[in-house]
This record gives structure tokens, C-alpha cells and sequence, in this order.
């Protein structure tokens, strides 16, 4: 799969996704993260959330992947970049699963669009067959 | 690791120590309200304090409990949501309409008392 | 700044400019030109002046050069080849480093402006209010919401009166955070009153597709007031009746 960052990151964390247990550790290394490099609180809490909604779908959908972390800046500011991969089934329309409601397993189907709402940047790749790859970006408040 | 569950007269207490896992979530979920039918308890408070995250299925499943409890006769409050959390609860869109929640578990008891006072005529929400 | 200051002051811009050009590296320059910062702005020191220092420096140095090669034409002109561009590197160095912290201190005091722009006031026990006056946009309308729920949680209230009297409209997205906050609120298990709201706000929260009719709106503070104190349980009675009690 071609590389989907099209920026200078270095990844600090690299999380290992295999069950619903690592999503502990996945979420609270994103708040660490997202804390030394002085976001608030509740950016914090935002950060953790989105891992956690990402994280879980990557063991809903496609049992196993990773998240990975890291610190990105453009000069005047600074963020976090949190990508989540699989090499699961993928999704086959990518605009459709950024509909608040829309749910192949029962759920709320808020995650991805809440993931969108909660985070400044977010871009998907997908492909039936080829996995997913979602890179989000929350950038620290001035 | 397993909430501990408190029986206080006619009310249960679960009150959460640590980021929990999914599987420890529904646990606590099938434990309630195994107890609440054992015990006949009236209330159950759930304590989320310790919670520095509630994502959407944590949300769902607090929200099941809730159901549950009510199918069994019983009304539940969840207290003690973070700030930081209730924020971003409702940025991500996450609707918690038909659940109670209360400050902490102090509130949470008064607000128990006060829907056993009002008995089932009651539908007023809040403390 | 006393005399004995300013010489203290030119001695090391002097030192520094000197590294400067010696060494062809500009950090220890850009750490001191900081701190210089630091120390004069909140003492009134103008941009101009700092400046006119450098500048200043800058000229007496190139003099120097001048009388000391003015016979060797060809020195004189390598030499100033090398100088001016390091010389007006260090001008920028310094002017960059003040303006910045400058920038960083008006920020500070906006900030602090912005807090107190959004006062939560608690008026009873477990009662807040939140009176919002002026021109809101998204920055604010999350400082609020933040600065509300850690006001709700430290100060245990169980109602909240939001009172927007003072704010004429509002976009979609800022009507969106005020319906945040009204949810975020009842998850800490605050009940909220909003007050004052406008026929134009009222229109945008509808068109947001707000029920208006699931938020609990009183027409103004007043009243909103009286309603927190109806649910809190304070039973309000006429100054009168108190006196006879007495
Ligand atoms: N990593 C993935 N691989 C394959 N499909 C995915 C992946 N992530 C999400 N999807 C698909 O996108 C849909 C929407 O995901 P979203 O997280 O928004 O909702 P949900 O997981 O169904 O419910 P909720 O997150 O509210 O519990 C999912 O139902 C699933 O079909
Ligand atoms: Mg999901």
C-alpha cells in the first residue's frame, strides 16, 4: 500500500490492536502523548477518545491491527496524528460510513463521524479486500 | 479486573476502580442485573468517576444498563462523569437522553430516594 | 533604565553580536534576544527602541571596519561582504525575538480577557449563572463550555442558568455548542435554564433542528432565576410574608 502521510511525522508509539484489551493501553498512550505535548485536558480526553472508537472498530471489523502515534508540527503549531491500520475486509464506500447512524454491525454508528467531529483533520483510505487505513490530526489550541 | 458490586439496603453500587475493557463492561452489565433481580433492589448507581474515557460503546453499554435495570422494576443513575469526559461525550454525539446521571454518588442516592418517593407516578428527571 | 543598566545591556548585545558574526551561529543570540525580551517589555520598552540599539551596534561597527581598513580597498570590501548580510541577520534576530514575545504576551491577555468575558457565578447554593454578553464564536463558545462543567463540578450546582440577553446571534456552529453544553451539563447532573434567548437565536437553533421545546427556555434572567429556585426547592415568597415570620 502506497505510504498515506504526506508529512514530516515521527511515530513515537506504534500499538499493537489484536483484542478490545489493547485498547486500554492504546488510549491511554495517546493521552500521554497529547499531554507532554500540552494539550488540555480535554483535548486530552478527545485525543483518547477518537484512538479508542478507531482502535475499536480496527477489532469490530478486522480483528487485528495497529495504531500508530505521533507528534506532527508545521512551523507554528503543533499536533498529534493518530493512524489506524488494518488489513481487514475494508469498506467499499468510504463516504457512506461517515453518515452519523450508518452501522453494519448494530451499533450506534457514530463512531467515524464522531471521530471526524472530534478531530481537525481526517482522511480515509479504504478498498474492499485491501484494508483501512484512517489518519486523523487534532492540532493543540493556541 | 471486575467492579465490585455494593449492596446498600435497597440500592446496588458499582463503582468503577479503573479503565475498564469491553469485556469488563458487559460483565458488569450481566452482573447487575443478575443481582438487582436476586436482591429486588429499587436502585442502582453506577459510579464512572474513575472513567477518563466514554466512548461509544462504553456509552451503549451504559445505556443497556439502564434498559435492563428499568425491565426489572428498577431505576439506575450513573454518577460522577468527568468534565472533560462529559465533553466529549456529547462532541462525538453521543445521546444519553433516557439515562440518569447525577454529580456523584451523594446526588445519585438523593436522586434514588427521591424516585422511590415519588413512586411511579414519577417521571421527572434530574435530581 | 538606569545608566549603569544600559551599559550592562549594550555590553552583552555587544558580546552576543560579536559571537555572532565569530562564530556564524545565531542560537545563543536568539536565546538572549528572548530573554532581553523578557526582561524590558514589561517595562514599557519599545520595539523602536530595541531597535535603534542593534541598528546603532550595528553602524559603529561598520565604522570601525572603515577606519581600520580604509587603505586596504580590497580587505575593506571582502570584509564588508561578510559583514552586512551577518549584521542585518543579527538586526532581524533580535527585532524577530521581541516582536514574537510580544505577540506571545497580547495572547496571554486575551486570553485572560476571554475568561473573564465568561464569568460563572454562583449566586445560591448549587445554583450558577452564566451570563453571556457580547460576540461569540467557536473559541469562546468551548472556553465556556469547559469553564461551565469544571464550574459545575467545583461548585456541586444542580442548575445552571445560561442567560444570553447580551448576544445578539449566532451561527450554526456556535448555536451547536450552546446545545452542547446544555447536554454536556446534564451528564454532571446539572439541569439548564437558558434565558434571553432572541427570536434570531431561537430561528438558528431551530434550524439546526434543535427541539426548543425539549430545552428548558425561560423568557428572561428573572425568571429563569425564580424556575432554578422552583427546582432547587427554595420556596420563593413575598418580602412581606418573610418579615411577618420573623
Ligand atoms: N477498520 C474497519 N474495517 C472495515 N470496516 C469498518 C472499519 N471501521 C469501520 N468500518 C465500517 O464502518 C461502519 C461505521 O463505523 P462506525 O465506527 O462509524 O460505527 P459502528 O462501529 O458501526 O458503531 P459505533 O462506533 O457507534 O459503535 C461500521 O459499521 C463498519 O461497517
Ligand atoms: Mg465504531
Amino acid at each position: 500500500m502506497a505510504a498515506s502521510v504526506g508529512f514530516e511525522a515521527e511515530t513515537e508509539f506504534c500499538i499493537a490492536v489484536n483484542s478490545d484489551n489493547d485498547l486500554v493501553a492504546a488510549r491511554r498512550k495517546g493521552r500521554v502523548l497529547a499531554e507532554q505535548i500540552g494539550f488540555s485536558g480535554s483535548e486530552a480526553t478527545l485525543v483518547a477518545t477518537a484512538i479508542s472508537e478507531l482502535a475499536r472498530n480496527i477489532v469490530s471489523y478486522a480483528g487485528r491491527g495497529e495504531i500508530l502515534l505521533s507528534t506532527v508540527g508545521n512551523g507554528s503549531s503543533i499536533g498529534i496524528t493518530v493512524i489506524a491500520r488494518d488489513q481487514g475486509p475494508g469498506i467499499a464506500d468510504t463516504r457512506r460510513v461517515l453518515e452519523h447512524g450508518y452501522s453494519t454491525s448494530g451499533g450506534l454508528g457514530l463512531g467515524l463521524p464522531g471521530v471526524r467531529r472530534i478531530m481537525d483533520e481526517f482522511d480515509i483510505i479504504s478498498a474492499p479486500g485491501l484494508g483501512t487505513t484512517i489518519t486523523v490530526t487534532k492540532w493543540k489550541r493556541r | 479486573m471486575a467492579v465490585p458490586i455494593l449492596k446498600q439496603s435497597h440500592y446496588l453500587i458499582a463503582t468503577i476502580q479503573s479503565a475498564l475493557t469491553d469485556a469488563d463492561l458487559v460483565q458488569l452489565r450481566d452482573a447487575l442485573a443478575d443481582k438487582v433481580g436476586k436482591f429486588r433492589s429499587r436502585g442502582v448507581i453506577v459510579d464512572v468517576t474513575a472513567l477518563d474515557v466514554l466512548d461509544s460503546f462504553a456509552s451503549r453499554t451504559l445505556r443497556d444498563i439502564s434498559y435492563m435495570i428499568k425491565l426489572r422494576g428498577a431505576e439506575t443513575v450513573i454518577v460522577g462523569i468527568q468534565p472533560e469526559v462529559a465533553f466529549a461525550m456529547v462532541q462525538l454525539g453521543i445521546a444519553f437522553e433516557d439515562v440518569a446521571t447525577a454529580l456523584d454518588l451523594e446526588e445519585g442516592l438523593l436522586y434514588l430516594d427521591k424516585k422511590q418517593k415519588l413512586g411511579q407516578h414519577g417521571s421527572q428527571r434530574g435530581f | 533604565m538606569t545608566k549603569e543598566e544600559i551599559f550592562a545591556e549594550a555590553t552583552s548585545v555587544y558580546d552576543n553580536y560579536v559571537e555572532a558574526l565569530e562564530t556564524g551561529t545565531f542560537e545563543a543570540l536568539q536565546s538572549y534576544s528572548r530573554n532581553l525580551s523578557e526582561r524590558i517589555i514589561p517595562r514599557g520598552v519599545q520595539t523602536d527602541e530595541v531597535v535603534g540599539i542593534v541598528l546603532l551596534l550595528r553602524d559603529v561597527l561598520a565604522r570601525s571596519l572603515f577606519a581600520k581598513y580604509q587603505t586596504d580597498f580590497r580587505l575593506l570590501n571582502r570584509i564588508l561582504d561578510a559583514y552586512e548580510p551577518a549584521a542585518n541577520r543579527i538586526a532581524n534576530t533580535v527585532a524577530v525575538g521581541f516582536v514574537q514575545e510580544r505577540e506571545r504576551i497580547i495572547r496571554e491577555q486575551q486570553e485572560a480577557i476571554r475568561e473573564l468575558s465568561t464569568p460563572v457565578l454562583q449566586v445560591r447554593e448549587r445554583l450558577l449563572i452564566l451570563p453571556i454578553i457580547g460576540v461569540m464564536d467557536p473559541q469562546r463558545a468551548r472556553q465556556l463550555t469547559e469553564q461551565l462543567l469544571r464550574g459545575i463540578r467545583a461548585n456541586r450546582a444542580r442548575v445552571v442558568v445560561i442567560d444570553i440577553t447580551g448576544v445578539a446571534a449566532i451561527n450554526s456552529n456556535v448555536a451547536n455548542h450552546l446545545v452542547q453544553t446544555v447536554e454536556a451539563s446534564r451528564l454532571l447532573g446539572a439541569t439548564v435554564i437558558v434565558t434571553g434567548l432572541s427570536p434570531e437565536i431561537a430561528q438558528t437553533l431551530v434550524n439546526i433542528g434543535v427541539d426548543l421545546g425539549k430545552m428548558n427556555t425561560v423568557g428572561d434572567l428573572q425568571g429563569g432565576i425564580e424556575e432554578a429556585e422552583r427546582l432547587l426547592g427554595y420556596k420563593v415568597v413575598p418580602l412581606t410574608e418573610t418579615t411577618q415570620q420573623v
